[in-house]
């Protein structure tokens, strides 16, 4: 089932479905290494609409909630 | 000869560069501490060569101006070669803009750095195959612990030597078809790149280079616009973006040929953010971080203050005697150790403090913590997680805060991180509010003008945001894997930023001591107190302050240091009454940046801009001032 980045639980895996914002933002996912296709993990969600931990290839990386919305993905 | 350091933010290429570079360094550990290049001298192979470090950037094809200014940079006659410093841990990731580097002409030498971080990650790298495959050295390097850093500098010489630039990887088949094409109307005229690599940047739309070109091939521009198109229909996706995906799809595959991938072992660092990032804990754990923070600082500060005044008054007392405060001489003397003193004994025990524990925070890895865990907050005044660090740099100097604005992407966030930034008290008036509230009205209410500024900044920014209502684009982050920082990045960190202070801003402070003493001696000092008269007739203050603020514009720890002699020099609480004191110190934490802050403003954001900075603070500032001391009527 395809669902928001932002709406995954933390502790789950899911593979990156599509970026939906503008080039510049999936660019920079890129550089950091998140591509589609790629599987990551929710580490955590701050409080108070902060922004996600996401674990990817080994490196760990803050999206704000503006960015996980715009990620597509599916639970694995 | 020179030799210019490139690679991705926490690649530990600051690392390398202090190792080797001395003194004249900055490292960090966060996303693009690094925004100014820093040069130095060094001898590899008994031969003097310039070593620059550049930004720490993700790729070259610019998004943000550090990119820009670092293809523009690299491919210039300027630089003889490239070491390209790549995190080993991350390798797919990093080896992205070595593929982009080898399209530059320059001979290119790979660090792989970090092999340790590698090790504990349980990755076997095969670095001859790696050499193989990109057709340059590959040279191991732990930075941090020194390791490997001789030979990769003298493997760098010998490739600068040989002058012999790398070649380009091949993308897909359909896609070096185009860029031949292009290439094919280039004759080299441009001189700036190769044609192919050159017809590759074009595709990706450069928009200086195609501005270059517009006069030299008139006829290119069309035939680029629709090879830009036919890509976008055959691959579905926008030239720059296929391109940035094919090197990104080279890299990966460079990585997975030479990386053995076992057992990974899960360590200490990897538990830490459960307790740092947790949403109760880790908010317990910044507020005690930060607290033992500033307790150690300003508790080494207090320590070493009293006894650094005591010996400036004896000394001031002693010329007095000596040549008696009446002569010009006398007056010039003492007026010139105030100054020595204002720097010795006001900002060194709080500044030298204080920046070594900021490298430390920086090197563990802690501040884009910080950003993670204020995102929130920093979103409620139009800015995210990542514009925390200017503010808590503003505590240390406003001018390394404004600088660390460059990190952010958008003009609209850079503009308000600074303004605000500007807004925070750094160090120096840190000092005239211990110097002054802490010290006659107690700590309490130092405290509360503390909160009370950052009640104020939170207000301004509201306002700024709902002014400037553009929407940001949202936090992206990396956590870099927490380290423990040696000990020697640390010192040559605050070493670089105190020899700042020490070069420019100290001769001012001494300068404008001796300028105001002389004022005082020939009794000009009251033209200048009616000049601003208005502003300390509005506040409720005496006429006599005036000096002090305008001195407080050179330096801010100078409204303290002056505010002594501008008074006549009777103990402050016999001067200035409770309220006159508050509205004083809140009116200094806001008004009108530093001269060496207005000049950073003035370089990052344009004089418009610094203007507008300028006039709002004092703004702000005659409002606080106003606020603040109605507040202290009512509640003293």
């Amino acid at each position: 089932m395809v669902m928001r980045l932002l709406d995954v639980k933390s502790g789950k895996k899911v593979c990156l479905m599509d970026f939906q914002g503008s080039r510049g933002l999936e660019l920079k996912l890129r550089q950091l290494g998140l591509v589609r296709g790629d599987t990551a993990k929710v580490i955590r969600h701050a409080p108070l609409g902060g922004p996600l931990l996401v674990e990817c290839k080994g490196r760990r990386i803050a999206l704000g909630r503006g960015i996980a919305v715009k990620i597509l993905v599916e639970e694995v | 000869m020179r030799f210019a350091l490139i690679g991705q933010p926490n690649s530990g290429k600051s690392t390398l560069f202090n190792h080797v570079a001395g003194y004249k360094a900055e490292t960090g550990n966060f996303a693009g501490t690094t925004v100014i290049y820093t040069e130095s001298k060094i001898l590899v192979s008994g031969e003097k060569v310039n070593l620059v470090d550049l930004p720490g950037t993700y790729s070259l094809s610019g998004m943000n101006p550090a990119e820009k200014v670092t293809l523009h940079y690299l491919t210039s006659n300027e630089v003889s070669m490239i070491i390209n410093v790549v995190d080993a841990s991350h390798l797919a990731q990093g080896l992205g803009l070595t593929v982009e580097l080898l399209e530059l002409n320059k001979p290119l030498v790979v660090a792989l750095n970090m092999m340790d971080e590698a090790i504990r990650e349980g990755m076997t790298i095969d670095i001859p195959l790696l050499q193989t495959l990109l057709s340059i050295p590959v040279v191991p390097l732990v930075a941090s612990k020194g390791r490997g850093v001789r030979n990769l500098f003298v493997t760098a010489h010998y490739v600068a030597k040989q002058d012999n630039p790398p070649k380009r990887l091949t993308y897909a088949k359909d896609l070096e078809e185009i860029i031949l094409e292009i290439a094919g109307n280039l004759d080299g005229k441009t001189a700036i790149l190769e044609p192919e690599p050159f017809a590759i940047k074009l595709l990706e739309g450069e928009i200086q280079w195609q501005d270059q070109i517009h006069e030299e091939y008139p006829q290119l521009p069309p035939k680029l616009k629709r090879a830009q198109l036919f890509i976008e229909q055959t691959r579905g996706q926008s030239a720059d973006w296929v391109i940035s995906g094919e090197r990104q799809a080279l890299a990966t595959n460079l990585a997975s040929a030479v990386v053995q991938q076992g057992e990974r072992r899960v360590s200490w660092r990897d538990r830490i953010d459960d307790i740092l990032l947790h949403p109760v804990f880790g908010y317990v754990a910044l507020v005690l971080i930060m607290f033992l923070f500033f307790e150690i600082v300003y508790g080494i500060g207090s320590i070493l203050e009293a006894p650094l005044l005591d010996f400036f008054s004896h000394l001031e007392g002693f010329l007095d005697n000596l040549l008696g405060a009446d002569t010009l001489l006398g007056a010039s003397l003492i007026g010139i150790v105030q100054g020595i003193a204002g720097g010795v004994a006001i900002v060194f025990p709080y500044l030298v403090p204080f920046l070594l524990g900021l490298g430390f925070l920086e090197d563990v890895g802690y501040l884009p913590r910080i950003a993670f865990l204020m995102d929130t907050l920093m979103k409620r005044i139009g800015l995210q997680g990542n514009a925390i660090v200017p503010f808590i740099l503003g505590y240390g100097c406003n001018v390394p805060a404004v600088m660390s604005t460059r990190t952010l992407e958008n003009r609209r966030d850079r503009f308000l991180a600074a303004a605000l930034s500007t807004l925070v008290p750094c160090a120096a008036r840190i000092a005239v509010v211990f110097g002054l509230v802490a010290f006659y009205l107690g700590p309490t209410i130092a405290l509360a003008i503390y909160f009370f500024n950052l009640v104020v900044i939170a207000i301004t920014g509201r306002i700024l945001s709902g002014l400037l209502p553009e929407k940001t684009p949202g936090l992206i982050l990396e956590m870099p894997v927490y380290r423990i920082p040696t000990f020697r990045t640390v010192i040559h960190k605050t070493w670089f930023r105190l020899h700042e202070f020490v070069v420019e801003a100290w001769p001012i402070l001494i300068a404008g001591s001796l300028v105001l003493a002389i004022l005082i001696f020939y009794n000009l000092d009251k033209i200048l107190n009616t000049f601003v008269r208005p502003i300390t007739w509005i506040l409720g203050l005496p006429a006599a302050v005036g000096l002090p603020l305008i001195f407080g514009i050179l330096r801010k720890e100078l409204s303290l240091v002056m505010l002594y002699q501008a008074l006549g020099g009777v103990e402050f609480s016999d001067a200035l009454t409770s309220v006159q004191l508050i509205t004083y110190t809140v009116f200094v934490v806001f008004y009108i940046p530093c001269l060496a802050t207005l000049a950073v403003l003035k370089r990052e954001l344009g004089t418009r801009n610094m203007v507008i900075i300028t006039l709002l603070t004092v703004v702000i500032a005659m409002i606080a001032a106003q606020i603040a001391r109605f507040l202290a009527i009512i509640l003293l």
